[in-house]
């Protein structure tokens, strides 16, 4: 992540300005900047979205393609994720710079998605052992590339906005959606007298796999600043945090995933407290997330797009 | 109380230019050619091409005597001979940032200053702390960094080349690296605040750049796009020679001043408002009604700034 050096007396600021409730941009602790969701940005995915928080900047595209299901669970499609954090946000990422913080980020939505009832696997199933449908999910990182990543309010929270997408991207279809389902054609397996098998796809385009994407979760990070902790933090607060609780959670306020980030120690009891901050901020961030996606999805086609020139 | 806002994403028109002043300006495009003359000397953001001065950066012509040169309309601030052939003041707002071998056997810092060459703070060009005036000695050189830390924000100002009255100091180095100095006691270390970066041709060129504003906050608008925004000082204690910093936590009102100073100034960039002192002071009142962290809504940020405009042109008649 692109590094903010501030000194001494900057860093008291940001610390005391937490335990008053009063950031730097003006929110409290619990407060999240103003995100900007879009989905359906990039045509040829079977789902898409990007997602603006402050200045970080994310697209995230959802690519249904068949496979063979994993040995270990035969009877359920999964997902595979990759976060390509490309040169172009910041140039410390050139070369394999950014690998490292991609396999990070791609390992914990892992994690953070391996929870059974996040999404229903077996839906994605085709014949147990041999077909089943496999979830590409690519994450793909900017900056606003009209300014330098240092400019303004940059940066921070890259979990929390790449988590807000992948469930955005997975609301969306690349055609009209109904009732919060991500879809992917229906295909049967049709088997002959001598047992070869031919898959046969159906003619009708709405005839389809309904994925319920209710209980997928959202990351809130939760960094300590002083005596406090505050959620989406920026790049700024981030460097006066020593560390950071992960938690995902979904709608429904069920944490999937824990994960602990930083350097420093945490105490137990802070961490009781942040899981339940953490909770409460799923909660709304979920409700409000759901509300944009179905405001974008009434709009239907007579939404203007925007995407990344708007 | 957890506030979490979405929304869609809204094309967005920036707010307008004002009424453009002193008539319309040569604009370029990289590759256009400014002038087939040869009559005419080459600057900053221009080539030649079989005679031909052609632009390589998108922004304002600008003539002095036979010298072309070209402006960019963004850019990170960087000023030579070239570009400024005045000798000036110019004053920044800097970024430290040290560099250990280069501290301990060249006596100097090196500095961020949002240009495309970090710049260099010679340790002679300092003011020792309580303003003593004598020769650096080996013990200054190993206290460096009781001086001034990495990330450590600086307020400095800077003579351009063709003054040589001082000559050890306005020096800019064969490889366009800048020397500053910080020899008044107005400059020097920065304290408790906040620092907002701006693209650098968003600052207005004025005799002060230093201002307490009524509001009860101060800002420095650092001419290289950096701007701090503090707590207005109770008294100005210049025995210090700006070394101390205050580490008392600021009160809650004042914070709030700065946060929605800094909101404000974050609105003027996002519509590409000029910034000086009536400007945010104007964006300041506008923003009254609302609540800060509401500031930095695309809506509210274009009602607040259409606001401040208007109030601007008024002002003007």
């Amino acid at each position: 992540m692109a590094a903010v050096v501030l000194s001494d007396a900057e860093k008291l600021y940001i610390i005391h300005g937490v335990q008053e409730d009063l950031r730097v941009d003006g929110r409290g602790c619990e407060d999240y900047r103003c995100a900007e969701v879009e989905t359906d940005v990039v045509s040829n995915t079977s789902g898409s979205a990007r997602v603006k928080l402050g200045h970080t900047d994310v697209l995230v595209g959802v690519k249904a393609e068949m496979g063979a299901p994993k040995l270990e669970k035969p009877d359920e499609g999964y997902l595979e994720f990759f976060v390509d954090c490309s040169a172009s946000a910041t140039p410390e990422f050139e070369g394999r710079g950014g690998e490292e913080l991609g396999t990070e980020i791609a390992s914990t939505l892992y994690r953070v998605f391996s929870s059974e009832g996040t999404l229903d696997l077996k839906s994605l199933c085709i014949n147990p052992r041999e077909h089943c449908w496999v979830l590409y999910v690519d994450v793909l990182r900017f900056f606003f590339f009209f300014f330098p990543p240092h400019f303004l309010e940059c940066g921070g929270n890259l979990f929390d906005t790449i988590s807000i997408a992948v469930k955005a991207a997975l609301f969306n279809t690349s055609g009209t959606t109904h009732n919060s389902v991500f879809r992917i054609p229906k295909v049967r397996v049709m088997e002959d007298e001598e047992g070869s098998k031919e898959i046969e796809l159906s003619d009708d385009p709405y005839d389809c796999i309904r994925l319920n994407v209710d209980d997928v979760p959202c990351i809130v990070t939760l960094s300590k600043i002083g005596y406090r902790h505050v959620v989406d933090a920026t790049l700024q607060e981030e460097a006066c945090s020593l560390a950071s609780l992960l938690i995902a959670i979904t709608s429904k306020g069920a944490l999937t995933c824990m994960k602990k980030i930083g350097k420093g120690s945490l105490d137990p009891e802070s961490i009781f407290e942040m899981m339940e901050t953490g909770n409460k901020v799923g909660k709304s961030l979920h409700a409000s997330l759901q509300k944009v996606l179905d405001e974008e999805e009434s709009l239907g086609t007579t939404r203007q797009k925007v995407g990344f020139l708007g | 109380m957890a506030a979490v806002a979405m929304r869609l994403p809204a094309v967005r028109k920036a707010v307008g230019p004002s009424a453009p002043r002193g008539g319309e300006k040569h604009l370029v495009v990289p590759g256009d050619t400014i002038t087939t003359d040869t009559g005419y000397m080459r600057g900053h953001g221009t080539y030649v091409v079989e005679d031909r001065l052609v632009a390589s950066v998108a922004g304002a012509v600008e003539r002095v005597n036979k010298l072309v040169c070209v402006t960019p309309l963004k850019t990170s601030s960087h000023r030579t001979a070239q570009s400024c052939p005045v000798p000036v003041v110019v004053e920044l707002a800097a970024y430290i940032n040290i560099i250990f071998l280069l501290q301990v056997q060249q006596k100097r810092w090196k500095v961020e200053t949002n240009s495309r060459l970090d710049s260099v703070l010679l340790l002679s060009s300092m003011n020792l702390p309580g303003g003593e005036l004598r020769r650096r000695s080996a013990e200054d050189e190993l206290a460096m960094r009781d001086y001034l830390q990495e990330g450590d924000l600086i307020s400095v100002s800077f003579h351009c080349l063709y003054s040589d009255r001082r000559a050890e100091v306005q020096s800019i180095f064969s490889d366009g690296a800048v020397s500053l100095h910080t020899r008044s006691l107005k400059y020097g270390k920065l304290g408790q605040g906040v620092l907002v970066q701006v693209s650098p041709s968003l600052v207005k060129r004025q005799k002060t750049h230093f201002h307490d504003l009524p509001c009860g906050a101060s800002v420095i608008l650092g001419n290289n796009g950096f701007i701090w925004i503090y707590p207005t000082p109770e008294q100005k204690d210049e025995e210090a020679g700006g070394f101390t910093t205050n580490l008392e936590p600021v009160p809650l009102s004042d914070r709030e001043v700065i946060s929605r100073l800094r909101n404000c100034i974050v609105a003027l960039v996002t519509q590409k408002l000029m910034l000086f002192d009536t400007s945010i002071l104007y964006c300041y009142e506008a923003s009254l009604p609302h609540q800060i962290k509401d500031i930095l809504k695309p809506e509210v940020m274009e009602e607040i700034v259409l606001e401040t405009r208007q109030k601007l042109l008024d002002l003007e008649g």
